[in-house]
């Protein structure tokens, strides 16, 4: 095993070839520049979206890709992150930076607490389990009144931007910062954990789980981790999220669509790779932003239709994903699998 | 709470269980056959409710005398997502499978809801109206006969799977693809026939509930969901298991949110399915 290992850890991230490290280094000046040329409000929006859609994507990605189970609720980690940041900041005047870390405690808590009798059983219980969950995830905080039930909680206002409450008003750009910080950790980290044995146990359970577990690796175990892992990516979205819009509320932060379009996204892009995201939602967040401008009140509506049609045909015609239009050798480096 | 109220809810919640069982069947007859869960289930009896709604909205015909144009819409509509969805994804992933017939199940609610706005509708004086008494105990009409509807389909679904030539071809199919095949028996014709059958069962279980349940577009979800539980009780595949399901979550739905609290009717639900899954994983009645 030791051998596999140090030979995959050699492997860079990205390719080698020159051109892709110009291109990725050119990206990553130009991210950290692009609020300098002082774009307007609604590119400053549309790029924080693709920053937060990324990260959100790639926690689904992580148990769909690495582990091979399908979550249909994954919003419930997104809502719990956002209830917990924003209930301690209303109730206790917690700092959110403190918060968002209980959020990420609180999901994995839960998740272990989900995964250990779910993850048990073989893929489609699981994900009818998970759709109940995210279902009645909604239907409880809709009723609970210390969170504020149906009305939500509103987060009190700062006098003017306060780095301590993580709250600007006025300027996208501390926000836009913020995002692109988690979001290249994440990435990361991700990375990091798919080189790792953990990652390694984990394909292996994904691709053949009875060879894996006579190889002495506890299949339900290494399950839960991912489901763990994958439900700390997702929470701190969500708190920084309820930090954005500064309300919370149960419809809006256990939206089904939430589940779907991280689901969506990842599928378009290609499922298993590190990058599949990242593609996925570069294309479908301005298509979304895009459509509810053009069709106003009903854009919600004309939105799904095309992703119900999307994800068909990515079903039907590409099912790994339109990273696998991309020429092998550069996949070949950079595939996560 | 008196005796009255709780037979009431029982007899409530039995007439409710033999819509959830019928309509449990249709998606047990498509995953025993082809391994593959409708995720749009929920979906499709919201078409099958539309479909009686607009025959009867535009002409005039009364839900129960289109029963049997719903039953061959819906049946037409199966064999349809088989032979334009279904037959590319049979040997993709399982993975894909679920996201394909998810992706479809977001595709049609959507489009019904652009189509039709999210309104709610409901058919006013239909044929099936008022309600009996017995013994103090109200029955409305339009239940009492959908739950009779939905255990006569049960009963011919039954007769079909296990007396008639095709019935066993279908279950021939469904237990090994490839010996079907050699025996001549085409796999891909199977799938259709039971796409059509199960889809089938939606449309009679979709038009007998419009007599009296409001047609919306979200109407699926919650039924949907109690049928993946009602499966996974009974037992993947087992017929005759999702008819004690179904009248199962009927009761627990309807006596929980009488002695508990009704706003919270799919968690009974949802803590059955985590009972059944943990302890009994190959369900109740299931042959695994």
């Amino acid at each position: 095993m030791g051998s596999v290992l140090d030979k995959a850890r050699q492997e860079p991230l990205w390719n080698t070839n020159k051109k892709i490290v110009a291109l990725l280094a050119a990206l990553t000046v130009f991210l950290f520049g692009f609020p300098l040329f002082g774009p307007n409000a609604f590119y400053l929006h549309l790029m924080i979206m693709i920053f937060m859609y990324a990260v959100m994507s790639q926690s689904w990605n992580v148990i769909a890709g690495l582990s091979g189970q399908i979550s249909l609720g994954h919003g419930v980690f997104f809502g719990i992150g956002a209830y917990t940041s924003s209930f301690l900041f209303v109730e206790y005047g917690v700092t959110p930076w403190i918060g968002i870390f209980i959020g990420i405690v609180f999901s994995a808590i839960v998740a272990v607490l989900i995964g250990i009798p779910m993850l048990r059983l073989s893929g489609h219980y699981f994900a009818i389990a998970t759709l109940l969950i995210g279902i009645s995830f909604q239907v409880v905080f809709q009723r609970w009144e210390l969170v504020g039930a149906a009305s939500g909680l509103w987060i009190p206002l700062t006098e003017g931007n306060s780095w301590s409450a993580l709250q600007f008003h006025g300027s996208k750009v501390p926000y836009y910062y913020i995002f692109l910080a988690f979001f290249i950790v994440t990435y990361l980290l991700v990375w990091r954990l798919s080189i790792s044995k953990i990652g390694f146990r984990l394909r292996a359970v994904r691709d053949d789980y009875q060879a894996a577990s006579s190889l002495g690796i506890n299949v339900a175990r290494y399950k839960i981790i991912a489901y763990a892992i994958s439900a700390m990516i997702m929470a701190p979205m969500g708190s920084l999220f309820a930090q954005y819009l500064l309300i919370v509320d149960p419809d809006r932060m256990f939206n089904l669509e939430i589940s779907i379009m991280v689901l969506l996204m990842t599928v378009l892009g290609g499922i298993g790779n590190i990058w599949g995201p990242l593609i996925g939602v570069a294309i479908l967040i301005p298509v979304s932003e895009y459509s509810r401008i053009y069709f106003g009140g009903t854009g919600g509506a004309v939105d799904l239709i095309l992703y119900g049609l999307i994800l068909m045909l990515i079903c039907v015609f590409r099912p790994d994903g339109l990273i696998s239009l991309f020429p092998k050798h550069i996949l070949e480096r950079a595939r996560q699998r | 709470m008196t005796f009255e109220i709780i037979a009431q809810a029982i007899v409530g919640g039995l007439l409710m269980g033999l819509i959830y069982a019928l309509i449990a069947a249709g998606l047990s007859l498509i995953f025993g056959l082809m391994n593959i869960v409708n995720f749009a289930h929920g979906e499709h009896l919201m078409l099958s409710m539309f479909s009686s709604f607009w025959l009867w909205s535009l002409l005039g015909l009364d839900p129960l005398v289109s029963i049997p144009i719903t039953i061959l819409l819906m049946a037409f509509c199966g064999v349809l997502t088989h032979y334009l969805l279904i037959r590319y994804i049979l040997k993709a992933k399982m993975l894909i499978q679920i996201c394909a017939t998810f992706g479809l199940s977001i595709f049609i609610r959507s489009l019904a809801q652009l189509l039709w706005t999210p309104d709610f509708r409901n058919v006013t004086e239909p044929l099936l109206e008022g309600r009996l008494e017995i013994a103090n105990v109200f029955i409305g009409q339009p239940q009492l006969f959908a739950g009779l509807a939905c255990l006569m389909g049960f009963a011919l679904l039954y007769l079909f799977v296990t007396r008639t030539e095709t019935g066993l071809a279908l279950q021939a199919t469904a237990q090994d693809r490839q010996a079907a095949e050699i025996l001549g028996i085409p796999s891909n014709k199977m799938f259709a026939l039971g796409w059509g059958i199960g889809l089938g069962c939606v449309g009679l279980a979709g038009g007998m509930m419009t007599n009296y349940f409001f047609i919306f577009t979200d109407v699926g979800v919650n039924f949907a969901l109690f049928a993946f539980v009602a499966v996974a009780l009974g037992g993947f595949g087992s017929i005759v298991g999702c008819l004690y399901a179904g009248i199962i979550i009927g009761l627990v739905e309807s006596l929980g949110g009488l002695l508990i609290d009704p706003s919270f009717k799919l968690l009974y639900v949802f803590a059955i399915y985590l009972m059944v899954v943990i302890y009994k994983p190959q369900g109740l009645f299931g042959r695994y």
